[in-house]
């Protein structure tokens, strides 16, 4: 796929059941994809399909069900809980709703101190060092110095999701799953927000697996773009490629719904009719196929597999040549 | 770069950086503003020092002060109405209501507070183990507070205390075990909203241990719900106290006990009025108090309703 030298995360049949008997939803379903140090890859998706699960079962927060994940070329699921809590300074997590993702009862300054102290990057007592480290981080997220004593609940969703950044980041970690960070934000703050997170991996050479729903968050902000549909990847390409040729009728749809911000544009949206199909117990074939304009009988009946259609341009739909 | 995403009114501010100040103390504040509260806070203050003066005082004269005043009998002025000699009067022995009142605080109030107290801690883990570990550990221990729920909690105590014997350790028990399933089932409940919440799994990608995330993410944003219940149950758990008493089943005569006072001199309410009415009172306004301070924390403890 890409070029080993640089990979920092390879992804190979990841899947995530939940439930045992009877019932299993297939949330991620035998996921394969690789990202390299400094890209970002954005994974897109509707509601439902398995993009958050997928971002936490990779950091390990869900143990995966099968698969394996590498990061720097080992295989971190075999990891036990003292290397697990070693890595987690490498690995962060950025979360959706920066109202819910931070402890009402610690201030910024305990927040951001919490994962240092945790990881023992600092003695507890060590005050000046601590404070020094903090202030540095808020300097380094935008947030202004004299809300250090401020509680999350005085602060807007912006400021607070701020704070998600700079605990993300105070353990200098090289890779983050951005889960969502935006789509909690007003539009104005979600541009904020954005240009921070691209200057930040600028500056500390960051890796970003962002995960959303909004394809136009992730068209200049991402490297390669992957889509996913219920638990599966359907298409994986260049960012630039993935807009200009769409190859999966899925990615089409998907593209097709993205306002264009001039009225007398007129929009030739592709309507997805008929149901989704349920993740509890899939049957095997393409899961898309009940809903897709192009499918025929040979859709259903045998599980696909990304293929490489064109270079760095991967697909599963088998009507695609 | 930094300051590329400030926004202006953070630049421009002068704003000095706020003082570091912990969400008990900004609590405190809060709390400090309800008068009311202040007031249920004065007068339960007032009581404790009443009570504590009058152990002193039985320490100091061991007993022999009890002895000659608070439960000595003059059947000759039995039933007197308040005086000047006897600010409340004399009982339908001829005793100092006045002295028998201030006597009888410390089983009401520090009963009160024992019993729950006790139901606390003891509810407090059942339903904190309860709510994180989930599963059959949930099922087993709720199940078994969902038996003890399904007794009214008087009815509960009259029989503990009926099958035990009454002494002072008996009630208290009786009391503490039938509040325990309020509190597990409170304590519960606001683990299961805590536990699921983004900040915790914040705390997990982090590499915090179980025990940290315990005592530092579950129980102090946990921990306003349970102060709140446990300031009310104190208020229940006197009158639980009181009604045992009265029923005969609690605080057994002579030693004064509110409930008990007013048990006794029920038979003489049309004879003097002051010997009901008084430890009505007192038990009347004991629980107001603790119910206004109870409220005020409720307010006080709410970072959401800060002012």
């Amino acid at each position: 796929m890409t070029d080993a030298k640089n990979e920092i995360l390879r992804v190979e049949g990841l899947k995530k059941y939940f439930g045992s008997s009877g019932a299993v939803l297939h949330a991620v379903d035998d996921v394969n994809f690789s990202i390299n140090e400094g890209a970002t890859l954005g994974v897109v998706g509707e509601s439902g399909c398995g993009k958050s699960t997928m971002g936490r079962t990779i950091l390990r927060l869900h143990e995966p069900t099968e698969g394996k994940v590498f990061f720097k070329g080992e295989n971190i699921v075999d990891y036990d809980k003292k290397q697990m809590k070693a890595l987690r300074k490498e690995m962060q997590i950025i979360f959706q709703d920066p109202f819910a993702s931070l402890n009402p009862r610690m201030s910024i300054s305990e927040t951001i101190i919490e994962p240092l102290i945790i990881q023992g990057v600092y003695d507890k007592k060590d005050k000046a060092g601590l404070q020094k480290r903090v202030r540095e981080l808020m300097d380094l997220v935008g947030l202004a110095e004299r809300l250090i004593n401020t509680y999350p609940h005085e602060l807007d969703g912006g400021r607070r999701q701020r704070i998600g950044i700079a605990r993300a980041l105070a353990l200098n970690p090289k890779f983050i799953v951005c889960d969502e960070p935006v789509s909690a934000l007003d539009v104005s703050i979600q541009a904020q927000i954005l240009n921070l997170m691209q200057d930040l991996q600028d500056e500390l050479g960051l890796t970003y697996m962002f995960i959303t729903h909004d394809l136009s968050v992730v068209k200049h902000f991402a490297n390669d773009i992957a889509v996913m549909y219920l638990g599966q990847l359907v298409e994986k390409a260049p960012a630039e490629l993935l807009f200009k040729n769409p190859l999966h009728p899925y990615t089409k749809a998907l593209l097709s719904a993205i306002p264009v911000p001039d009225p007398d544009y007129k929009m030739e949206r592709i309507l997805l009719q008929g149901e989704i199909t349920s993740p509890i117990n899939p049957e095997p074939g393409c899961r898309f196929a009940k809903r897709c304009p192009l499918a025929t009988a040979e859709c259903s009946g045998q599980d696909l597999v990304l293929r490489e259609v064109e270079p760095e341009h991967f697909v599963t739909c088998r009507l695609v040549q | 770069m930094a300051n590329l995403e400030k926004t202006a009114s953070e630049q421009n501010s002068n704003i000095s950086t706020k003082k570091q100040r912990s969400l008990w103390q900004e609590a405190w504040r809060r709390f400090k503003k309800n008068k009311l509260a202040m007031a249920g806070m004065g007068f339960i203050m007032f009581l404790i020092v009443i009570a504590i003066g009058t152990i002193i005082v039985d320490l100091v004269t061991n007993k022999s002060f009890y002895d000659a005043y608070v439960i000595k009998l003059d059947l000759r002025n039995r039933l007197e109405p308040p005086s000047s000699a006897h600010i409340f009067g004399l009982d339908e022995f001829g005793r100092d209501m006045f002295l028998r009142m201030i006597w009888a605080i410390r089983y009401s109030l520090f009963m009160g507070t024992i019993a729950i107290v006790i139901s606390t801690i003891v509810g407090g883990v059942l339903g904190a183990v309860a709510g994180f570990y989930g599963k059959l550990t949930d099922n087993v221990i709720m199940r078994f507070m969902d038996i003890l729920l399904a007794i009214p909690s008087m009815l509960l105590a009259i029989a503990i205390v009926a099958a035990m014997g009454t002494s002072i350790t008996n009630v208290l028990i009786a009391i503490a075990i039938s509040y325990v399933p309020t509190f597990a089932r409170t304590v519960r409940a606001s683990v299961l909203t805590i536990k699921d919440q983004e900040f915790i799994e914040a705390a997990r990608a982090v590499g915090a241990s179980d025990t940290r995330i315990i005592f530092k993410y579950i129980i102090p944003n946990s921990l306003a719900p349970i102060i709140v219940q446990a300031t009310l149950g104190v208020a229940g758990a006197i009158l639980s106290i009181a009604g045992l008493s009265f029923l005969g089943l609690g605080i057994q005569p002579p030693t004064p006990e509110w409930g008990a006072m007013l048990s006794n001199a029920r038979t003489y309410i049309r004879d003097a009025w002051h010997i009901t009415v008084i430890p009505g009172m007192g038990i009347m306004l004991t629980i107001l108090a603790i119910n206004v301070v109870g409220d005020g924390l409720r307010d006080a403890l709410d970072p959401r309703l800060k002012s």
